[in-house]
């Protein structure tokens, strides 16, 4: 018989050999020898931690006590590897051309690098995966007392919850050794997946080896079997259809949205093939799983003494047969189970906490100081570790408090329902370029809190969280908020009530929100490359590392810095390199060097957008593109110095030459909004571009060359113009930028604007209210002063009476000030279009500016607090700037 | 020997641009910088080559392009567009109504004068 020492050395022995799979698998990837290891196979198999010890021991447990509905937990995920391949093959596809770390990172980079939505990711991420790690230990605990119960080897039940303990340290340990080595940009841990792959084949043995023995050993045969089936209770247990559908689908949903199912099928996804061989074997992996559990429970339910945990019938069953063996394999897989999920998720929520919580916070700390790239490496590594210590803390303490009575499936599926709250979010951020920020935000944040009302804290226990009188009549006697009936939605089954009333709140406000609010050029350009991803990325070959060949770099190359120079600079390489040829091969450090060359010419940010867009096929960023132009700007300026033509003029049409080509690869993409900033910029390029050209030429006499330089040096400045206001807004968007608040003089604000926009005072005859003399309000001035300037400039272009006139008022009874002209105004269907961003009303190009005035204009209105209208049917054009309800005071 | 074009483009600089290169080239360059009388423009004087943008104030230079084509009197007269929508969509639409050439802004000089002289003179 198996004493206590035996089995805790088998378990370290299992552990160590563990260990030894990771630290093997590890070396050879470091040593560049990973081929097998990024087998699909291997991917498949580390795709099982989804069957953690819930599945492994609950499934039976479950099976015992209703019947077949278990099988709703493999169908989900067999739904979607099947069915939503195409879904899958999405999230594969960005997550590797974002560098997606986490699902939290996924959704908070959709909607425009939001932090906020990362951080209430990683919230709802924590508080609903917590119960789950704690359910680990606690089937950890549980099956030690299983062998404990016994009485032999001298222990007892006690042991059970040190054990618990005890394995929670070995699992940080051995999480923080694989999981926090290195800080890989596209946080893959090999040690940790062949691990894991190892624990699949070991569980999946132990059930079928266990299933074998009851059906062929036990049971007598397959025919035995089935009438022992037919004869037990199993059979005659009623199915309910919405239970039915509604467990298949959210089990479909947490199999996407779970941190640590996110963390194996996209952050440690190799290549996007697998995908295709895992949409198959993985659900004959959890057909496998599933095939011997009702076999398993009705044996146990006819041999084993009534009232025995259906959840150890994995080990009860050998065990009352004395067979020892199979008992000891079985515990070594529901050990494997827990101990991967354990880890992965943990993984995932340290990756979590750390990116979008505690380094934010750290960042943020000490703004302003120096920082060195190896200051911030070390603190990221340790915030990981720290994370990882505290994600376990937190599972083990929760195992403490609940007292690990609850039966394992409920505490899944209480999981399940919290984390599933990403799926609108995530999969609108897909498929949907309308879904904003505020809409994933309100969503997310209606059913968190449905979830945590409705069955987080009901499921701590009866009374616990939430006194019985709550649950019963509702709070403070709010019977629709009662929380396991909702609306009056009494008597549907508990979990199908909160899921039912957490989605549907959630997706609401999602849609409702995303409707109602705009998106941001930062978040407008992000959901065009998620939604998009596959138009942005040609060929599926697109995407292999270092895909690029030597020829193309060198015909861009040569583009970029002549023939000569390029194929000097390759020669040597190739020398370098000890090879024959005139072209190396496509090395890192190559890349460097070449990218180094390139920056020489046409800028850093250029040189390195263009080679990461060959090599590796990453798509273009706004910033990228701001850059680029920025660089061009800047190159522009610099070049309108030279009074004569020189050298740098010919890098200066070289450069934008590049500048060009990039901004033709932009323009195909369809996102309008890009399309506008292509356009906006190139109107100003063509002009430098053709004097830079003329002025190239011989024969100009002098002040022709003076006037085209000028003309060369005021384009630039409208370039650069533009970039500002486009950095304007997406800074007043973003919510970022101090505001100067201060008392000021709303006639001092008038008259700046008046000098800046109308500096002679002329083509527009004036009005202005002496009442704005003596008003003094709190605002930011500069800010203010470029509304009204906005304003005033814009009466000036566009109002079309024969004697333009315009009125600036101060109308005490809405507090605004008033910019009245006697032009013919807008049509009033327009009247909301025109704070769009390019929404110059005509596409006359009369304006001069890219059409940004007047959305900056309610950007700015909005952050100071106040508001801007166009007011239709006033014989004019009336634009109202509100101001903030403010103490005003009038000063003499 | 055909000498006239005429440069329906309303930004100011781009129209210098262009005037100057093609001046020095020896072409006469008239220049119209609105889009609703662009038509009648070319009818009242027609150039042997017309030079189009796409955005302009009161009409596009697509419309514009259409009317001329719709019409006998202009249907062969030799149109390049020369335009900053230089995706893919707006090359095509050009070509389906009929523009004998489209160019992107920002373009070479060289490029314009080249193909000026080319479809002016064949």
């Amino acid at each position: 018989m198996l004493g206590f020492n035996a089995l805790v050395s088998i378990a370290l022995l299992y552990g160590a050999f563990l260990f030894s799979v990771a630290f093997a698998a590890e070396r050879r990837a470091a040593q560049g020898r990973d081929g097998w290891l990024r087998s699909p196979w291997i991917y498949t198999l580390s795709l099982s931690i989804y069957c953690t010890a819930w599945t492994f021991y609950g499934a039976v447990g479950y099976a015992a006590r209703s019947g077949l509905e278990y099988l709703t937990i493999y169908l989900g995920p067999s739904l979607v590897m099947i069915g939503w391949w195409w879904l899958l093959r999405k999230l594969v596809r960005i997550g590797r051309a974002q560098r997606i770390t986490s699902i939290a990172d996924l959704v908070s980079s959709r909607f425009g690098k939001s932090s906020l939505l990362g951080v209430i990711v990683t919230l709802l991420a924590v508080v609903g995966v917590t119960p789950y790690i704690a359910l680990q230990l606690q089937s950890i605990a549980q099956s030690l007392d299983v062998f404990a119960a016994r009485g032999e080897g001298g222990w007892t039940a006690r042991d059970g919850g040190s054990a618990a303990l005890w394995s929670a340290v070995g699992l940080a340990l051995f999480t923080i050794l694989f999981g926090t080595r290195n800080l890989d940009s596209n946080e893959r841990h090999h040690g940790i997946v062949m691990a894991i792959a190892v624990e699949a084949v070991v569980k999946l043995g132990a059930l079928v080896g266990l299933g074998i023995y009851v059906v062929w050993g036990l049971g007598g045969g397959v025919s035995d079997m089935l009438a022992r089936l037919d004869a037990s209770p199993i059979a005659a247990w009623e199915q309910s259809g919405g239970r039915w559908i509604g467990f298949t689908l959210l089990s479909a949903g947490a199999f996407l949205c779970l941190p640590r199912m996110f963390q194996v099928l996209v952050v440690e996804n190799a290549d996007e093939s697998h995908l295709a061989t895992a949409s198959w074997a993985f659900p004959l992996y959890l057909a496998l799983m599933s095939l011997f559990v009702v076999p398993i429970a009705v044996t146990g339910l006819d041999i084993l003494p009534a009232g025995t945990n259906p959840d150890m019938f994995v080990l009860t069953v050998p065990l009352s047969q004395g067979r020892d063996g199979l008992a000891v394999w079985a515990f070594l897989g529901g050990f494997s189970s827990a101990a991967s999920m354990v880890m992965v998720a943990t993984i995932a929520l340290a990756t979590m906490m750390s990116n979008h919580i505690i380094v934010p916070m750290w960042l943020r700390s000490r703004r302003g100081g120096a920082m060195m790239a190896g200051d911030v490496r070390a603190m990221v590594l340790t915030a990981r570790r720290a994370s990882i210590l505290g994600v376990l803390g937190l599972g083990y303490l929760y195992f403490r408090l609940s007292g690990g009575g609850t039966a394992l499936a409920s505490i899944g599926l209480v999981a399940f329902v919290g984390v599933v709250q990403v799926l609108p979010a995530l999969v609108g951020g897909l498929f949907w370029r309308g879904a904003t920020r505020g809409g994933a935000a309100t969503g997310l944040l209606l059913g968190f809190a449905v979830w945590f009302w409705a069955m987080f804290l009901p499921s701590v226990g009866d009374g616990t969280a939430i006194p019985a009188g709550v649950m019963q009549a509702g709070p403070f006697g709010i019977d629709f908020l009662r929380p396991q009936a909702l609306f009056w939605t009494g008597g549907l089954d508990p979990v199908l009530h909160a899921a039912l009333w957490s989605l549907a709140l959630n997706v609401a406000g999602f849609v409702a929100v995303s409707l109602a609010s705009f998106p941001g050029p930062v978040e407008r350009l992000q959901g065009a490359q998620f939604v998009g991803v596959f138009e942005l990325s040609e060929g599926p070959g697109s995407w292999a590392r270092g895909a690029a060949d030597a020829e193309p770099l060198l015909v861009m190359a040569q583009r970029i810095i002549g023939a000569p120079e390029a194929q000097a600079i390759f020669a040597s390489h190739a020398a370098l390199q000890g090879k024959e040829g005139r072209l190396p091969d496509v090395t890192p450090e190559f890349i460097r060097a070449l990218e180094r060359e390139l920056a020489g010419s046409v800028g850093a940010a250029t040189a390195h957008a263009m080679i990461g867009q060959m090599t590796e096929g990453v798509s273009v960023s706004v910033e990228d593109l701001i850059a680029v132009a920025d660089e061009t700007a800047q190159i522009m300026e610099y070049s309108n110095r030279l009074e004569q033509k020189s050298a740098e003029l010919g890098r200066t049409a070289a450069a934008l030459r590049e500048a060009n080509a990039k901004l033709t690869a932009l323009s195909v993409q369809k996102d309008g909004f890009l399309s506008q900033i292509s356009h906006e910029l190139r109107t100003p390029m063509t002009s430098i571009r053709a004097f830079a050209e003329i002025l190239r030429d011989d024969g100009l006499d002098e002040a022709e060359q003076e006037r085209f330089a000028g003309i060369i040096g005021d384009e630039a400045g409208r370039l650069t113009r533009l970039l500002d206001d486009l950095l304007d807004l997406s800074v007043l968007e973003a919510g970022q930028g101090l505001l100067d608040l201060r008392p000021t003089s709303l006639g001092g604000v008038v008259d700046r604007a008046l000098d800046a926009a109308l500096p002679l005072r002329d083509g527009l005859g004036l009005h202005r209210d002496p009442e704005l003399d003596r008003l003094e309000v709190v605002t930011d001035p500069d800010r203010l002063a470029q509304v009204f300037i906005n304003l005033i400039a814009n009466a000036r272009k566009y109002c079309d009476a024969p004697r333009p006139e315009l009125r600036i008022v101060w109308n005490p009874a809405v507090h605004a000030v008033d910019f009245i002209d006697n032009g013919s105004g807008i049509r009033p269907d327009q009247g909301r279009v025109i704070f769009e961003k390019f929404s110059r009303l005509s596409d006359a190009g009369k304006a001069g500016g890219a059409g940004l005035g007047l959305a900056i204009c309610r950007e700015i209105m909005t952050r100071l607090g106040g508001g801007i209208r166009y007011l239709p049917g006033q014989g004019g054009g009336v634009f109202r700037v509100e101001l903030p309800p403010s103490p005003t005071s009038e000063t003499r | 020997m055909a000498r006239r074009v005429l440069l329906i483009e309303d930004e100011p600089n781009i129209i210098e641009a262009v005037s100057f290169i093609l001046s020095r080239d020896g072409w006469t360059v008239h220049t119209h910088s609105d889009g609703l009388s662009a038509v009648e423009r070319v009818r009242a004087h027609p150039p042997d080559l017309v030079i189009l943008d796409a955005m302009l104030p009161g009409r596009s230079g697509f419309d514009i392009l259409q009317e001329l084509r719709g019409d006998p009197a202009t249907r062969t007269l030799p149109v390049m567009m020369l335009t900053a929508r230089g995706q893919a969509r707006d090359r095509d639409l050009a070509m389906r109504l009929g523009a004998t050439h489209f160019m992107t802004k920002p373009f070479s000089n060289a490029e314009v004068l080249d193909r000026v002289r080319a479809l002016a003179n064949g």
